[in-house]
């Protein structure tokens, strides 16, 4: 459990609007070790998205350094950034992004689509294994607007742990949910994350949510302010029993 | 990347939005077919009069009176009375090219028969007319020289009108007619010839002894046309030469320019219609160039107005480790599908879109390889450039912008 994976040393985002200078990151210092799950908060526009899609590989900074799990991400082509994106990285984002008119099953297919080494074999059953650990195995082949946004974004879920990643990256992965839905996706990712080791960091803004992982990292202004173990950690699946009966019905 | 996955991918795709897929084959598709429809259609309707031309005897050779212009002054009527009797007789003694010659006169009159009429023409020639202009006999006979010099009331008779004046049944032959009043016994029977290109009925007519029509019904002992056959095809063009000096020295010109008569070639007669089709091609050729534009703009906006969304779709398949190339190639294998696709459906619309109107015009169906050709490039060309386009603009991109595209 002492593996750093993820560590960032005085990154840099800053973006160019017009002719103003958007500092999103002024120096961000980071250490994430394996299996631990991470909550990033903030207010909002202090940067953690921006974070959250430099450690996915979506985005490049614009100083500093970035190693995940020991590899210097700066140093890797387009190419190399894909495929690491493809091996070892999940992300689920607040919107889904799930392919239109396409069926669960294929959604969730769709990474291993884009590894040469897994043939469609493989590809099914990793697919339908994924999409049973998020217990959606009877919906697999729903259409996205088929299932409620609870749903949508477990199926997101399963699409990022297909790949078997080394770390899950969720921002704001409960930010469209009510407040039942978001504790059952937050359950599952507590499971993920005890069960199965995955290490996980999750942007969000509500402190509630943030109380269901194991640390918190809160970010302003583009700058690390604080970071803090928790100590009374909250149970997810203890949440949703305590929850007043009815309110989802609202 | 296998290609088999990508080949999936790409297919995937495609079926997730068959609407667009469609619309976007649409517009290769009304591209490809106007154009081949458009010169098919065209150049049938040139080879069809190319054949019809040819069908009235492609050796034919024949002599018109001619305005006669001297000093720049047109002569009037005068000249169209030019043509003597005398002129096809140097014709034919002098001219080696030459092989058969009749003269031509003609007067337009109801025919009547019983209580049945119909306005029809009489052709005045000698015996040689009916090879020249490539008239057969189905039955009786052609006039003989005799009742030629014996102005006799004989003549042959074309299809049309033995179906609007003739009982059904009744055996033309032997019975007598009426043509401007004049009984005329009918002795032979014109084999059927069909319209030409122009709509013309070439069954409609009566071919008499050119005496009776001369003296009978026109009182005139001038000619209105010599009509001739070359010895070849390819002997025409000697053929009007030896005719325009001979007629020279007939009607002693010197200049061609006080020429007061006209040779003319049955091919040069093809030369003047398809000229005109010619120009009917070029104008359907502008209008398939608008539609392939058109076709061409309507792939632009169905592959342009999908840029937003499937910019996400490139975004979210770069995030989750698609590469460059993988995307760009998942792209250019649908556009190229739906290209080929469209391309293939638009040849065959454009083939049977050509051969219904050509069935409905009586043409034959010409699919010009070039239009084929040309029409297919140009809009694979459009269909995958801007299929292409997009996806490698948006493929440059860092995941996260292709996915907050908007
Ligand atoms: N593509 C961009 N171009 C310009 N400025 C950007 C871009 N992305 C983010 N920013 C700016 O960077 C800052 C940080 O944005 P970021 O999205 O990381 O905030 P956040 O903490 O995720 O906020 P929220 O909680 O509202 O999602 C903001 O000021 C934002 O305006
Ligand atoms: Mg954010």
């Amino acid at each position: 459990m002492n593996k750093a994976i993820i560590e960032v040393i005085n990154l840099k985002k800053y973006f160019e609007v017009g002719d103003m200078v958007v500092q999103a990151l002024k120096g961000v210092n980071l250490k994430i070790m394996k299996g631990e799950f991470v909550a990033i908060m903030g207010a909002s526009g202090s940067g953690k998205s921006t974070m959250l899609n430099i450690l996915g590989c979506l985005d490049k900074p614009t100083a500093g350094e970035y190693k995940l799990d020991g590899i210097s991400v700066a140093d890797l082509s387009r190419n190399q950034l894909a495929e690491l994106r493809n091996e070892k990285l999940g992300f689920v984002f607040q919107s889904y992004n799930l392919l239109t008119r396409t069926s669960a099953l294929e959604n969730v297919e769709l990474p291993l689509f884009y590894n040469d080494r897994i043939k469609s074999k493989e590809r099914k059953e990793r697919a339908i294994a994924a999409l049973e650990s998020v217990g959606l195995a009877d919906r697999m082949h729903h259409m996205p607007n088929q299932l409620s946004g609870g749903q949508q974004q477990r199926v997101a879920i399963a699409r990022s742990l297909v790949n078997d990643p080394v770390v899950i990256l969720a921002d704001e992965a409960t930010g469209n949910l009510d407040t039942k839905t978001s504790y059952e996706i937050m359950e599952l990712f507590q499971r993920l994350n005890s069960d199965k080791g995955k290490t996980i960091v999750f942007v969000t803004h509500e402190a509630d949510i943030a109380r269901l992982t194991s640390r918190n990292i809160i970010f302003r202004d583009g700058w690390v302010i604080k970071e803090q173990i928790v100590e009374d950690r909250l149970i997810a699946s203890e949440m949703l029993k305590s929850l007043p009966v009815g309110e989802h019905e609202v | 990347m296998n290609y088999f996955n990508l080949l999936r991918i790409a297919k995937n795709a495609l079926m997730r939005n068959k609407f667009r897929a469609f619309l976007t084959m649409l517009g290769i598709i009304i591209g490809v077919a106007s154009v081949i429809a458009m010169l098919g259609i065209g150049q049938g309707s040139k080879k069809s009069i190319q054949d019809q031309v040819a069908s009235m005897g492609s050796n034919m050779v024949f002599i018109m009176p001619g305005s006669q212009q001297r000093g720049g002054v047109m002569m009037g009527n005068s000249s169209s009375q030019s043509l003597k009797l005398a002129d096809l007789d140097a014709i034919k003694q002098q001219c080696v090219n030459v092989s058969a010659v009749s003269p031509e006169v003609r007067t337009s009159g109801q025919v009547v028969f019983g209580n049945e009429n119909w306005p029809t023409s009489i052709y005045g020639s000698n015996t040689e007319y009916l090879d020249i202009k490539k008239f057969g006999i189905e039955s009786g006979r052609m006039f003989t020289d005799r009742e030629i010099t014996s102005l006799a009331k004989v003549c042959l008779i074309g299809k049309t009108i033995i179906e609007k004046i003739l009982p059904k049944g009744m055996d033309p032959i032997g019975q007598t007619i009426r043509f401007k009043n004049i009984p005329m016994k009918v002795i032979g029977v014109l084999k059927e010839k069909g319209e030409n290109s122009f709509g013309q009925d070439q069954d409609d007519l009566l071919i008499a002894p050119y005496t009776t029509v001369q003296r009978r019904f026109l009182a005139i002992d001038y000619i209105q046309g010599i009509f001739t056959s070359a010895i070849s095809e390819s002997k025409a063009d000697a053929a009007i030469e030896e005719i325009q000096a001979v007629m020279r020295k007939q009607h002693k010109i010197s200049k061609p320019e006080d020429d007061d008569f006209r040779v003319m070639s049955q091919s040069e007669l093809i030369k003047t219609f398809t000229s005109v089709s010619d120009i009917l091609t070029t104008l359907l050729g502008a209008i398939a160039g608008i539609s392939l534009l058109v076709g061409g703009i309507g792939i632009m906006n169905i592959m342009y107005v999908s840029v937003t969304e499937r910019t996400r779709e490139i975004g979210l398949r770069m995030s989750i480790g698609g590469k460059g190339r993988d995307i760009l190639m998942q792209f250019l294998i649908e556009s190229t599908l739906l290209s080929v696709v469209g391309g293939v459906v638009g040849i065959l619309f454009g083939y049977l879109i050509s051969a219904v109107v050509g069935s409905m015009m009586g043409w034959p169906v010409v699919i010009m390889t070039q239009s084929v050709v040309v029409s297919f490039f140009v809009c694979s060309a459009i269909g995958i450039f801007f299929g292409w386009y997009p996806a490698k603009k948006a493929s440059n991109l860092n995941p996260i912008d292709a996915l907050r595209y908007e």
